[in-house]
């Protein structure tokens, strides 16, 4: 297929990045690979979009410091960045929500740069989105074609996946919303098992072609959980994280068992706020 | 009890011959640039150097004998003693694996019994664990080991990591992305060298090796 015929995909993660770790920087990786290996897309950037601090998460602590390290992990990468839109928002933004200010973004974007591909540039740069007028009335007349404008996909693990089954986690409508309008792509391990979770969910099953399952071939186990605990008690996390994030975390002295003990009787976001429109 | 003073990574000789092997300049200059940042771990390429391959034991003695020739020794005190260091001040030097290593003991004449007790025994071990391995059931299966197994250190890596140097091969021969599993320094090095190419790899014969090696 043709350069010009390929999907342009922009892949965007969610998550407390709390740390962030040298996993997260692989899901991309394999994902980026994986979908330019179909023939069919050419992933053009990716997206990390460090959760808010409303979203009450225990252990959770502050964006600010999330937002750096994340930059930190990434100065080195030619088309991965950090979107702090997320995290800025007084109240926690549903997943959807945040997919959907991206793809508008997007859109607004392409029209201002029809003849331009958002990848030109010089490799090691990135570019930078300007920040576009909220009113786009105007740029109807300029609306690109469908297929020029790049599509946001939601790129994650398989726990993410399977936190779809968790009660009152996720309004079932943004479920379907995500995997109809945007799109999963899910990096996985165990494979049979997220296959299995998806037949097992109609909304999921419905819209399985726009869930592309990647495997994992080999275990990388780093998750922030064991990085935190880790930290608490003294053991190195070289190798896990990037050399500046482990540098940062020492120099600010980020995580102990105060900070784990933050939001603690707290209730998560997401689980609020379905109580409250359930009036519980 | 222990207090780990100095790491030392030694790249296998040429002489070894193992399949996919690149040549020694290259493997120790890409741990140098991957330990760049340690301020604890360095590449000693002594071994690679050599004129052949040589057995394990007689890189850790030669490691060893360096140990004690750099130790200071005590200032001319004249108790009509000779300069000594007291011997608890001298370091061990203890050889760092993974399990997959530790298993090899078991391959038959890969490892000479004699070399195996001597590792085990004057050295010691500290191996890693790795999935699919074992190490305890290892031990409990060859009487030299149970013998000396107070000497060997079984490290659990709460992190589970399969990453190895055979995956990192493949992966760069399919043309995929290795950035995150290898400093970003030696993933250019890999490059400017074109090293581990589709062409590259599957030079050298997989000839019979005389003892096992990690990756």
């Amino acid at each position: 297929m043709e350069n010009s015929e390929k999907t342009e995909v922009v892949l965007l993660a969610c998550g407390s990045f709390n740390p962030i770790t040298n996993m997260h920087l692989r899901l991309f990786e394999l994902a980026k690979d994986y979908m330019n290996e179909t023939g069919k897309y050419r992933v053009i950037k990716g997206i990390i979009s460090p959760v808010g601090d409303a979203y009450k998460k225990k252990g959770l602590i502050s964006a600010h410091h999330r937002v750096i390290m994340a930059e930190l992990a990434t100065k080195n990468s030619e088309w991965v960045e950090v979107d702090t839109w997320e995290s800025l928002q007084k109240e926690w933004v549903e997943t959807a929500k945040v997919l959907r200010h991206h793809q508008e973004k997007l859109e607004a974007g392409s029209c201002d740069h029809q003849q331009d591909s958002p990848m030109l540039g010089k490799p090691g740069q990135k570019r930078k989105w300007v920040e576009q007028r909220q009113d786009f009335s105007q740029k109807k007349l300029l609306e690109p074609k469908p297929k020029d404008v790049p599509k946001v996909k939601l790129l994650c693990g398989a726990d993410l996946l399977e936190s779809f089954a968790v009660p009152n986690l996720w309004k079932s409508e943004d479920i379907t919303q995500i995997v109809e309008d945007y799109g999963l792509i899910c990096i996985t391990r165990a494979g049979n098992d997220a296959q299995k979770f998806i037949y097992e969910s109609d909304a999921l099953w419905k819209h399985r072609n726009n869930i592309h399952l990647v495997n994992e071939w080999i275990t990388n186990d780093i998750s922030s959980t064991k990085i935190r605990r880790a930290l608490r008690r003294g053991q190195s996390i070289r190798y896990l994280v990037p050399d500046l994030v482990q540098e940062y975390i020492e120099k600010h002295d980020l995580y102990s068992c105060e900070s784990e003990e933050k939001n603690v009787g707290v209730i998560l976001a997401p689980l609020q706020r379905m109580y409250k429109s359930l009036n519980l | 009890m222990y207090q780990v003073i100095g790491g030392i990574i030694s790249p296998v000789n040429d002489g070894y011959r193992k399949q996919d092997l690149v040549a020694a300049h290259h493997r120790v200059a890409m741990a140098r640039l991957a330990l760049q940042t340690s301020d604890w771990v360095q590449v000693d390429p002594w071994e690679s150097e050599q004129v052949q391959w040589m057995e394990t034991v007689k890189v850790l003695r030669h490691h060893h004998s360096e140990l004690l020739r750099s130790l200071p020794q005590t200032e001319g005190q004249d108790h009509g003693r000779a300069c000594s260091v007291a011997p608890t001040a001298v370091p061990e030097l203890k050889l760092l694996c993974g399990a997959d290593v530790l298993k090899t003991f078991q391959t038959p004449n890969l490892w000479k019994d004699a070399h195996i007790q001597e590792i085990v025994e004057k050295f010691g071990v500290v191996c890693v664990s790795r999935t699919g391995h074992n190490p305890k059931e290892y031990i409990s299966g060859s009487p030299i080991l149970r013998r000396y197994q107070h000497n060997i250190h079984l490290v659990r890596e709460p992190v589970q990591n399969e990453l190895s140097s055979t995956y990192i091969r493949r992966a760069l021969s399919q043309g995929h992305s290795v950035k995150y599993l290898l400093p970003d320094a030696v993933i250019s090095y890999i490059k400017d060298h074109n090293l581990y190419t589709r062409d590259s790899s599957w030079k050298g014969s997989s000839t019979q090796r005389n003892e096992g090696k990690t990756d």
